[in-house]
């Protein structure tokens, strides 16, 4: 065996070095020192993530293929693992206060353990290029995420949450997986490369059943509609930290991974099968986000609707099976953390300071927490896309990349969520307007945040008003997108 | 040339708006100030540095062999690629023209910086309300301002125009507790706004066509046998004239395309600009406090619009339509605003109406320049008398400002036989009313020569006709000039104690502007800004007769303005009684305001407004209301399947991946 293509994993390596060590300190280091692990782990991802930025940067720009054709690294892939990454850094700043208490005095290491996990999976999920090692980080990335859930294990929603999320979990992986075995019994392989080739030109009933089970195991993680129904209490159950990772992070990558799996595998299949799916799954999921995001008044609950109309506007740069609809989901994704890591940076702040959770007490909030208050409405401007925020710039470029698809059932389609964008700019305004001109008193006192909690809003809100002023960190995206190895997939 | 000094031109205003809008009511009156107006003056080495290196060093990238003045990209950036062609630049051009721009808008911005220190106080040294956020817009203005004359694209000048728009609006509704300065400041913002609608189709259109944005591009092209007009080396676009050139050349409603977009171009100058009919805000404008005026209403903005048409002067040559469009819009507003001037009693009213009429010269003078008279005398003359115009008008609203402070009014009427009491004031404002005038050897005498030379070699209709306007110029201003500082001093003034000359941080600017406005005539304009860089020395084509003219000219309105404002008699009274109607026409500024009252009141909000209005309340809103309320029922009968309970969940999921795949072979089949 060649050990040289370990260094084809650096992100991956840097990845388990980190792991260990946070283990290490966790285990081995004496309880007085126990304080320093969530600034110790936060430094060492950020390290990782500067690291893998570099290889990003410096490394070759072809795409390295290496144990036996099951793993794939290309710039873009770096790049994707790169945004998670940050992503992953704001989190954890976040999470200090939470992880800080004291009732987290045991579990402390474990959240960054299982955390670490769940990222290594999802990144096997972006580079696998053979099924069985999908299905590796795919179960890597979601069966943490269960006990992360439940980490509040003292409240009875979080176990609630745990045991709802896992067992949907569960329930869709079986389904993945029958549809993963309905396509090795068609085309004799898992390699993704070899099931394109199989599967060109051939079409069968069982195929499309098979294709519609893989869509539903990954729809699952991405919360499409009508898989989707676990995410508002698994949200509003888990501890704040994890719901804003499970909203950003994980479903950052898996809509990479869904973009690589339905372009490298069933791309022979896209204007025959699932573009149709795709197409009435992304009106499906916007719409049904958005018609509950409207009377949630819990404020957990409600982003995690909000989240799941965003899934669809994410996929919009699926169906435009272009490059340059690669390079907006990727941007997408990216301002995505940003804008929604901002929102909860503020609930958690809040549910850390005061316990409340509801968007009646907000009410006022602007009166007794101006700063918090201005954090959250630029969170919810970019959520709802208004220029010049970043989300305005997401929004733009995925729609122009799906419009640039050219054909007029998906103009219909980018009219569908330009209508939704208006629907969701009502419950994300309400926000605001609770925020701002409602006359009652706030039952929200006036409080001063945590250092990390400061940290980690700074940074999301400059990423908010720094991402929609310099847009052309989407055309260096384009760039990687256009040379990468996917782009031959793509029509066009 | 560096790259950090012109980045830093425009960083330090915007920095410091930033700075002391966010931070500025947490500091003193005093260091808010202060902090202002050094910023203010860094800007101003800056500028003057940048100035100084593109004009004197002599570098290759500035002035070629044959002493023809370049245009040098500084810097130029994409921000915003949208397509292949539809790219937008943000960047940094140097030509004669722009450096010229940013002397004069960093000097006047610097004075009025300094100024404002005095003037935003009252009698007992308290500073105004909102002092900070004075100094926050006074630095955006400047920002605005500097973006706009460096812009190296039409579309980065179309952003810094509306960025000086908003800022103008901020500073003229600085008052915003007055109704007259709301509504002033609304007006300024909706008349100009309607001015750049013009501009952007304009924009549209040629760039359309042309397919670029850049100046460069749109004007760097040889033009009847000269060798070089402005080129940036490796960035010629010789196809650009082409396109309008040819016999093919698109056609609209009569008019070649290129005339359309020029004359919808010099709609959004003659808004900016204050152009009859769009000049109606400027009067009103006066509202904002007096620096304001000073700086945006006299010297900087509202020239904007002289310095597009400059910009893109050798495509207007390309089409004579525009170019007399601009000549008679010029002529026409020059004459009207020297009329009204002539009787209004509010002095701040009389230099705005006496800016209208000067900005209207510069016009003019643009209008009738042609590259076969003199090198283009029009275009130099144009661009001397901005900078000159800017200085001396500059320094008499100061001095009004400084008038007005220590009498507290803006009537004329209040103040009379202020001379002894207000030496400084009253030189300094005498020099500015001499310039103005065009009396040898203050700076408005040789500018504003120039620009009746061009007219003269253009057409003695034209000649004859700004001579008149030069002439009423001489006349207006000293008619102020008797009524303020003349007549029998009133004896008790409504203040406590008898007006006196201000603070030095008031009387300083005014000192330094009536100083520039005696020794700026003597500049030799020509080796600096012409018309395709070709330095000339423009004393050779001074003609001397039409120079004896205009002085003779100007000393007869000066003394027409003598014998009747000299002392208190009743020729004015006279005069107005033997043409009753053509004074009140004069006074009611010709009925303009009333014009657009009953236009946009009668007309357009009876049959426009009032039906749209109703069909929004009823049909659009109705309709909108009824989607939020299905919305809301939609999202009322779905309810149900968000139940909480597991099983139904993995049901459902179940039920809709069979009923996809389903729906799925369905199709196929």
């Amino acid at each position: 065996m060649d050990y040289s293509q370990f260094l084809s994993m650096k992100q991956e390596i840097a990845l388990l070095v980190v792991f260990v060590l946070v283990f290490f300190y966790d285990t081995f280091m004496p309880k007085s020192t126990q304080k320093g692990l969530p600034v110790f782990t936060i430094v060492l991802t950020l390290l990782a993530t500067v690291a893998g930025f570099c290889t990003c940067c410096l490394g070759t720009a072809d795409s390295v293929v290496s144990f036996a054709g099951m793993y794939e690294t290309t710039p873009v892939i770096a790049a994707i693992k790169g945004i998670l990454n940050v992503g992953v850094v704001i989190v954890l700043i976040q999470s200090i206060k939470w992880a800080g208490s004291d009732s987290m005095v045991v579990r402390r290491g474990e959240f960054y353990e299982l955390l670490l996990t769940t990222l290594f999976g999802m990144y096997l999920m972006i580079s696998a290029r053979h099924f069985l090692l999908f299905v590796i980080g795919l179960e890597c990335a979601s069966l943490p995420l269960a006990a992360m859930v439940a980490l509040d294990k003292y409240r009875y929603e979080s176990h609630e949450a745990a045991v709802k999320y896992i067992l949907t979990a569960v329930f869709s992986s079986a389904i993945f997986m029958m549809g993963l075995s309905f396509v090795y019994g068609l085309t004799g392989s898992l390699y993704f490369e070899d099931i394109y080739f199989a599967l060109t030109g051939k079409m069968s009933t069982l195929l499309v059943v098979a294709l519609t089970f893989v869509i539903s195991g990954i729809g699952f993680k991405l919360s499409l509609v009508p898989f989707h129904l676990w995410t508002a209490d698994v949200y509003q159950g888990a501890p704040t930290t994890v719901t804003s990772y499970l909203s950003v992070i994980s479903k950052g990558a898996a809509a990479f991974a869904f973009l690589v799996i339905l372009a490298q595998v069933f791309g022979s299949l896209y204007s025959e099968v699932w573009e149709g799916i795709l197409y009435a799954l992304i009106i499906l999921t916007i719409t049904v986000g958005n018609l509950f995001a409207i009377r949630q008044r819990n404020m957990k609950r409600f982003l995690a609707f909000s989240s799941i109309s965003q899934a669809g506007y994410i996929m919009l740069g699926v169906i435009a099976y272009n490059t340059m609809g690669m390079a907006a989901l990727m941007y997408y994704i990216l301002v995505y953390i940003f804008s929604n890591l901002a929102a909860f940076g503020v609930i958690s702040a809040i549910e850390n300071a005061t316990g409340k959770v509801s968007m009646d007490d907000y009410k006022g909030l602007y009166r007794t927490n101006p700063r918090l208050s201005f954090c959250m409405m630029l969170a919810m401007f970019s959520l709802a896309g208004i220029p010049p925020f970043a989300g305005f710039f997401s929004k733009f470029f995925i729609f122009t990349s799906a419009i640039n698809n050219g054909s007029i059932a998906i103009y219909v389609l980018v009219l569908i969520a330009l209508i939704n964008t208006i629907i969701s700019l009502y419950y994300y305004l309400l926000v605001v307007k609770a925020m701002f001109i409602s006359e009652d008193e706030c039952v929200i006192p006036h409080f001063r945040s945590a250092c990390s909690e400061r940290i980690g809003l700074w940074i999301t809100v400059a990423g908010i008003i720094l991402l929609g002023i310099v847009s052309c960190f989407y055309s260096s995206l384009l760039d990687m997108a256009s040379v990468s190895s996917i782009g031959m997939y793509f029509i066009g | 040339m560096d790259i950090i000094i012109p980045i830093l031109i425009l960083a330090i205003p915007l920095f410091m708006f930033i700075f002391l809008g966010l931070c500025g009511m947490k500091m003193s009156y005093k260091l808010a100030g202060t902090l202002g107006t050094l910023g203010m003056g860094t800007v101003l080495v800056l500028s003057y540095l940048t100035a100084f290196t593109y004009f004197f060093s002599g570098a290759p990238e500035f002035i070629n062999a044959a002493g023809e003045r370049l245009q040098y990209l500084v810097f130029d950036q994409t921000w915003l690629a949208f397509t292949e062609k539809l790219v937008i630049k943000l960047g940094f051009l140097l030509d004669p023209i722009s450096a010229m721009m940013l002397v004069v808008i960093t000097t006047i911005s610097f004075m009025v910086h300094l100024y404002s220190m005095g003037y935003m106080r009252d009698h007992h040294g308290v500073y105004e309300r909102g002092f900070q956020r004075f100094y926050a817009f006074l630095s955006l203005f400047t920002f605005s301002m500097l973006g706009l004359v460096v812009a190296p694209n039409i579309f980065q000048m179309y952003i810094f125009w509306e960025l000086v728009g908003a800022s103008s609006y901020l500073l003229i509704g600085f008052y915003y507790t007055k109704p007259s300065a709301v509504s002033a400041s609304k007006k300024a913002f909706i008349v100009t706004r309607f001015a750049d609608l013009g501009f952007l189709i304009g924009i549209l259109t040629l760039s359309y066509y042309t397919g670029t944005f850049n100046f460069t591009e749109l004007t760097s092209i040889p033009v009847e046998g000269m060798t070089n007009v402005f080129q940036v080396s490796g960035n010629t676009a010789e196809g650009v004239r082409s396109i309008f050139a040819n016999s093919a050349a698109p056609v609209f409603m009569g008019g070649s395309v290129l005339t359309w977009a020029l004359v919808l171009i010099f709609m959004g100058g003659m808004g900016k600009s204050a152009m009859m009919p769009l000049h109606i805000w400027l009067p009103d404008a006066m509202e904002g406090p007096t620096p304001v005026s000073a700086l945006i209403h006299a010297a900087t903005m509202v020239v904007a619009g002289v310095y597009l048409v400059a910009r893109l002067f050798p495509l207007y040559l390309m089409e004579e339509t525009s170019l007399v469009i601009i000549t008679v819009v010029g002529a026409l507003t020059a004459l009207y605003a020297a009329m009204v001037a002539c009787v209004q009693i509010d002095i701040k009213r009389v230099l705005a109406f006496s800016t209208i009429s000067q900005i209207a010269f510069m016009m003019v003078s643009l209008g009738v320049a042609r590259p076969e008279f003199h090198h283009g005398l029009g275009y130099m003359a144009s661009m001397f008398h901005l900078f000159t115009h800017a200085m001396f008008k500059a320094l008499l609203f100061l001095g009004a400002g400084a008038l007005i402070h220590a009498v507290g009014s803006n009537d004329y009427t209040a103040m009379h036989g202020l001379r002894k009491h207000m030496p400084i004031t009253h030189i300094t404002f005498l020099i500015g009313c001499l310039a103005i005038a065009g009396i040898i050897p203050f700076a408005g005498f040789f500018s504003k020569d120039e620009i009746l030379s061009s007219c003269n070699e253009y057409s003695w209709v034209a000649y004859l006709w700004m001579s008149l306007v030069a002439g009423m110029t001489a006349f207006y201003m000293f008619r102020l000039y008797y009524l303020i500082f003349w007549w029998k001093e009133h004896k008790v003034h409504e203040g406590h104690h008898a007006p006196h000359d201000q603070a030095w941080t008031m009387t300083l600017p005014l000192v330094l502007l009536a100083a520039i406005s005696c020794v700026a005539g003597f500049i030799p304009f020509g080796n600096f800004v012409t018309w395709n860089g070709h330095a000339y020395d423009f004393m050779a084509h001074f003609n001397w007769s039409v120079a004896t003219v205009s002085l003779v000219v100007a000393l007869v309105g000066i003394g027409l303005a003598t014998v009747m404002y000299r002392k208190e008699n009743e020729l004015p009274a006279k005069f107005r009684r033997a043409l009753p109607t053509l004074w009140t026409w004069c006074y009611k500024r010709f009925y303009w305001d009333e014009l657009y009252i009953f236009i946009t009141h009668k007309i357009i909000f009876n049959c426009i407004s009032r039906p749209l209005a109703w069909f929004d309340r009823h049909i659009i809103d109705g309709t909108m209301d009824a989607f939020a309320t299905l919305t809301n029922k939609a999202s009322e009968a779905i309810k149900p399947l968000q139940s909480g309970q597991i099983q139904m969940y993995v049901w459902y999921y179940l039920i809709g991946a069979l009923a996809i795949g389903a729906i799925a072979v369905a199709c196929l089949i």
